[in-house]
């Protein structure tokens, strides 16, 4: 029965895991079926995202519930959580088989990869424990190590998978140190029996504990001043991974962070929320500040990331249920802009065929590809929070969330900031808008792309803000469910 | 029929956004006939929404309400203020479309799609009746200015675009956040509502800075106006046309909308500052418009001075200020806008700016000369002119608060006489120095089309200027009613012991002993 109900709200991960593990043997007799499979992995995360939907919205289930004895909890936070870790793995999958055929690195585990790491995404997002928190951690890191050396024949993706493996492991490391800190002063790994132990005055030890934590998980959301690995990582991992690395997993560690912090830390908000307020001012500024100097633009869009945790983490500094809710808001456009930036790079390609990066080379974009560079503009515009770009709407609720808590001056400083990171989304689109072509940039001749770019494009354009309403409601529900 | 009945304020703002997205898809000529047909239109829609207003009717009038994005309303409605702004911009409107007619070749669709998402988000921002909606209005606008400026501006446009954005950035989150406090404390974010919110006093004096660093930039006021001499002289025609005449007008929009009925005590409290800023900048900025050499630059710096007068008329806490105010606002979209198009007609032919290499114009370009004449003399504030009416109301407004401002302020009527005439003589009098400048052709129909409509406007500015006070006098009146419990003490008065007056001072004395008693006596 207990085992039933459990099984019963895994469920999104089971389909998931057997079907990375059929997918896995497929894949070890046709070793050149990775369109196919990549097919099948998209049908199998529909299948999950279709359980999670019916989890998410079953009257019964309102209130979610534990599984494993508390070790896994399914709420309409972790629902909510992994629709988006879908719905993004489901967007990297579609675009990459052709682009990495072209690089000449597409092989058949790449879809099962992805699907490992969503499943471990999934655990992330639903541990209500230490160690299962590890594991899923664990199981999405080694796939992602993996997939950002995955073409093995570009020396700049095998240094990126290298560097990504020993800075993660480090900070595996830390987490690890951290939660056993942990364990050892209160006695367990459960979130809700931390929670109830760190009230009042807790002492070194466990302080020690939470800073080790969260300087762990800043890692895994690529936070400053952790966010060293970014940039490196990101320009040298194949596109298509890069695009999945700034979308799905960044969600999966903040949804992660923002659990361990308000189940087990709930009560410490004092603690906590002056190490949050910090990586978060220092994300936005160094994300600003590293981004000016940056000619490729995955190293770029990389700081772009690092600048627009800081934004996400405003939210979590609130640390109220606006607040919560607010981060997933601006979570869900930040997956849709930054998707979006990728797949527009990764649509420039010169004439002989060659991909190309550079900040110069999108040089008169609007006059040979008028269409790419207006959705390029339109992502540039939205992840710098210009209105009436829905980026601008994700700002706008973190911030108010911010001066709801009160905290006047970190929104302040961390909306000042944002003008400083304006300067280099302006830089693109002066790139593109006001120079003269250099090397011309063919049409691309992949539907898929174009079809997904347009489809993103669309979504933070000002149509974007008729999803307020329907987003606003299920995030003030995927957000209640924590408090 | 009425416009009341009717979405109007609505179909003023979308139908030049889907003629803007229509031109992205259109040749050049389709583009020019398609934004000139929706500018047109959006005119005539206007002209009936004036018409329709109701002077004597309710404050806010042809109100909209549809809960649409959620906790953004799109709320619109206007009262006089915001029609007479609205007005400019729709009738500016067709004239830059004009202005650029021939003078852009490249990427024409686009140009005109910037344009007209420009005018449908100026119109939105005059016309927004949410907080939220109106700071989406106020910033959106900065990136159809940016591309104008950045793809069809002169050589140095580059730099000219970034510092236009990132200033006006800069100034506007500020704000920005303080909305969002305005908002959580008063639990509302209609501005009608707001309004009429007593915001504590102490919190005032921070909103009113953060708003105050917006709308000072966007004024522009000393010593934030850097950006506007490079913009205009960096953006083609119509962008300096559209610039200085309606979107220099949201900082003062802003002043009067937002800071000083809303935090009438701060806008006292600040009033120094206000007025030393403006002070400074009547005399400083005209000073500088004196030695140009650069046609644009000339008229922009001249732009910041007027908008000095702009903002000690709106701070004088009074009728005549306010009112003032308004009128110059008005006038000065008219007159720079005017002035620009003047500028660009003889840039079209010579493709140069600097004053020295025209010269006499007035002997090959009688008709050109004529109407520069008048443009002239209403940016000098010539009666007769829009210009005079403005700036007189809005320095007899200040004259009740503070002698010493008006009186530095005034100079900058003088100056500013200096620096018109000094350009005007030195492009259009004189000997023809220059072979290319004296063989430039008159005004043709379409120049001719664009600037008699602004010269007719402004002397019926400056001759029946009721026509364009009836409509603001009643905001004007509730604006003064509500900040009159924080309005400053002029020093004009006759003090009662005041040794410098004393030789004036009819000796009376007995004589008021004896009125009092007898006042005493009566009752």
């Amino acid at each position: 029965m207990n085992l039933g109900i459990s099984l019963y709200f895994t469920r999104p991960e089971l389909i998931l895991s057997v079907s990375g593990l059929v997918l896995l043997i497929i894949a070890a007799w046709r070793s050149d079926s990775g369109r196919l499979l990549s097919l099948a992995a998209i049908a199998a995360l529909f299948a999950a995202g279709a359980w999670t939907v019916n989890l998410l919205t079953h009257p019964s289930l309102e209130l979610g519930g534990d599984a494993f004895e508390g070790l896994y909890r399914m709420d309409a936070f972790g629902s909510f959580s992994k629709l988006l870790i879908y719905v993004a793995a489901a967007i990297s999958l579609m675009i990459a088989p052709r682009f990495l055929k072209n690089m000449g690195a597409m092989r058949a585990e790449y879809p099962v990869l992805i699907l490992f790491a969503v499943v471990g995404m999934g655990i992330m997002v639903s541990a209500n424990d230490l160690m299962t928190l590890y594991i899923g951690l664990e199981l999405n890191s080694l796939s992602a190590y993996v997939l950002a050396s995955f073409a093995r024949n570009d020396g700049r993706s095998v240094e990126a998978g290298l560097k990504y493996f020993v800075l993660g492991a480090l900070a595996s490391g830390i987490l690890l140190f951290g939660m056993s800190l942990l364990y050892g002063f209160t006695g367990s790994t459960n979130f809700d029996a931390i929670g109830k132990a760190l009230s009042g005055d807790i002492g070194m030890g466990a302080l020690f504990g939470v800073v080790f934590v969260l300087s762990g998980l800043a890692f895994k959301i690529s936070a400053a001043p952790f966010h060293m690995w970014t940039p490196d990582v990101y320009e040298g991992a194949p596109t298509p991974v890069t695009a999945f690395f700034a979308s799905a997993p960044k969600v999966a560690a903040m949804a992660l962070l923002v659990r361990v912090t308000i189940t087990a830390f709930g009560d410490q908000t004092f603690v906590w929320q002056q190490i949050i307020m910090v990586i978060a001012i220092m994300s936005i500024l160094i994300g600003a500040v590293g981004a000016i100097g940056q000619s490729n633009l995955k190293r770029l869009l990389a700081y772009s990331s690092i600048n627009n945790v800081g934004f996400i983490l405003i939210g979590l500094a609130a640390g109220t249920k606006e607040g919560i809710a607010a981060m997933l808001v601006y979570l869900s456009i930040y997956v849709a802009m930054t998707l979006g930036g990728f797949i527009c790079l990764m649509q420039l390609r010169n004439r002989d065929g060659r991909l190309r990066e550079d900040m110069s080379d999108i040089a008169g974009l609007s006059k040979t590809r008028p269409g790419l560079a207006a959705a390029m503009a339109i992502f540039m515009f939205s992840l710098a929070g210009i209105p009436p770009l829905f980026g601008f709407w994700g700002k706008l609720v973190v911030f108010n969330a911010a001066v709801a808590a009160g905290l006047l001056p970190l929104a302040v400083i961390g909306i000042a900031a944002s003008v400083i990171g304006a300067f280099y989304y302006l830089k693109v689109v002066k790139v593109m808008y006001f120079d003269d072509a250099e090397d011309i940039i063919v049409s691309e001749n992949s539907r898929t792309l174009i079809w997904t770019g347009a489809v993103l494009a669309a979504l933070v354009s000002p149509l974007g803000y008729l999803l307020i309403t329907p987003l606003g409601q299920i995030t003030d529900k995927a957000a209640s469910a924590l408090f | 029929m009425s416009a009341a009945d009717f979405p109007i304020l609505t179909t003023l703002i979308v139908v030049p956004a889907l003629a803007a997205i229509l031109c992205l898809f259109l040749r050049a000529e389709g583009a020019r006939v398609i934004a000139l047909v929706a500018t047109l239109f959006n005119l005539l829609l206007g002209i009936w929404l004036w018409s329709s207003f109701d002077v004597m009717g309710s404050q806010w009038q042809f109100q909209e309400s549809v809960a649409l994005f959620g906790p953004i309303g799109w709320k619109l409605g206007i009262d006089g203020i915001s029609l007479m702004l609205i007005m400019l911009s729709l009738f500016l409107m067709p004239i830059c479309i004009g202005a650029s007619w021939r003078a852009i070749k490249e990427r024409v669709g686009e140009y005109m799609a910037a344009f007209l998402f420009m005018e449908a988000l100026m119109i939105g921002v005059f016309a927004a009746q949410d907080l939220m909606l109106f700071y989406i209005f106020f910033e959106a606008g900065l990136i159809p200015m940016y591309l104008i400026i950045g793809i069809w501006g002169g050589a140095n446009r580059i730099y000219a675009s970034y510092k236009f954005f990132l200033y006006t950035l800069l100034g506007s989150v500020l704000m920005l956040i303080a909305m969002l406090w305005m908002i959580q404390q008063a639990g509302t974010a209609d501005i009608p509502a707001l309004l009429n919110h007593d915001f504590p006093a102490e919190a005032q004096s921070w909103l009113w800075l953060a708003f105050f660093a917006s709308f000072a930039v966007k004024m522009p006021m000393w010593p934030v106006h850097t950006w506007l001499p490079d913009a205009h002289v960096q953006a083609p025609t119509a962008g300096s046309v559209i610039l200085a005449g309606v979107l220099l007008k949201m900082g003062g929009y802003g002043f009067l909308r937002f800071s000083l009925p809303m935090f009438p005590e701060a806008s006292a409290q600040f009033i120094w500052l206000i007025f030393g800023l403006s002070m400074v900048a009547v005399v400083y900025t005209s000073l500088v418009a004196l030695v140009q050499s650069d046609m644009k630059k000339l008229i922009a710096y001249s732009s910041v001075a007027h908008m000095a007068i702009v903002t000690v008329g709106l701070f004088a806490f009074n009728q005549q200020g306010i009112e003032g105010a308004i009128i110059v606002m008005l006038s000065h979209g008219l007159v720079s806008g005017a002035l620009f198009l003047c500028v660009g007609v003889i840039y079209d032919r010579l493709h140069t700016r600097e004053i020295d290499r025209y010269g006499g114009l007035s002997i090959n370009m009688p008709k050109y000369a004529l109407l520069f004449m008048l443009f002239t003399m209403a940016s000098v504030g010539l009666p007769g002119t829009s210009g005079f009416v403005g700036e007189l109301l809005s320095l007899a407004g200040v004259y009740q608060v503070s002698t010493w401002v008006t009186l530095i302020c005034a100079t900058g009527i003088i100056l500013g006489a200096g620096y018109m005439l000094y350009l005007y003589r030195r492009v259009a009098f004189g000997e023809q120095k220059n072979a290319d400048a004296a063989a430039m052709k008159d005004l043709n129909g379409r120049e001719l089309w664009l600037l008699v409509p602004i010269a007719a406007v402004v002397l019926w500015m400056g001759v029946y200027p009721e026509s364009f006070l009836r409509p603001i006098r009643g905001d004007v009146a509730r604006i003064v009613e509500r900040i009159e419990r924080a309005a400053p003490a002029g020093d004009s008065a006759i003090r009662e012991n005041d040794p410098a007056m004393e030789k004036f001072r009819v000796k009376t004395n007995e004589g008021g002993d004896s009125h009092e008693a007898k006042q005493g006596s009566g009752h």
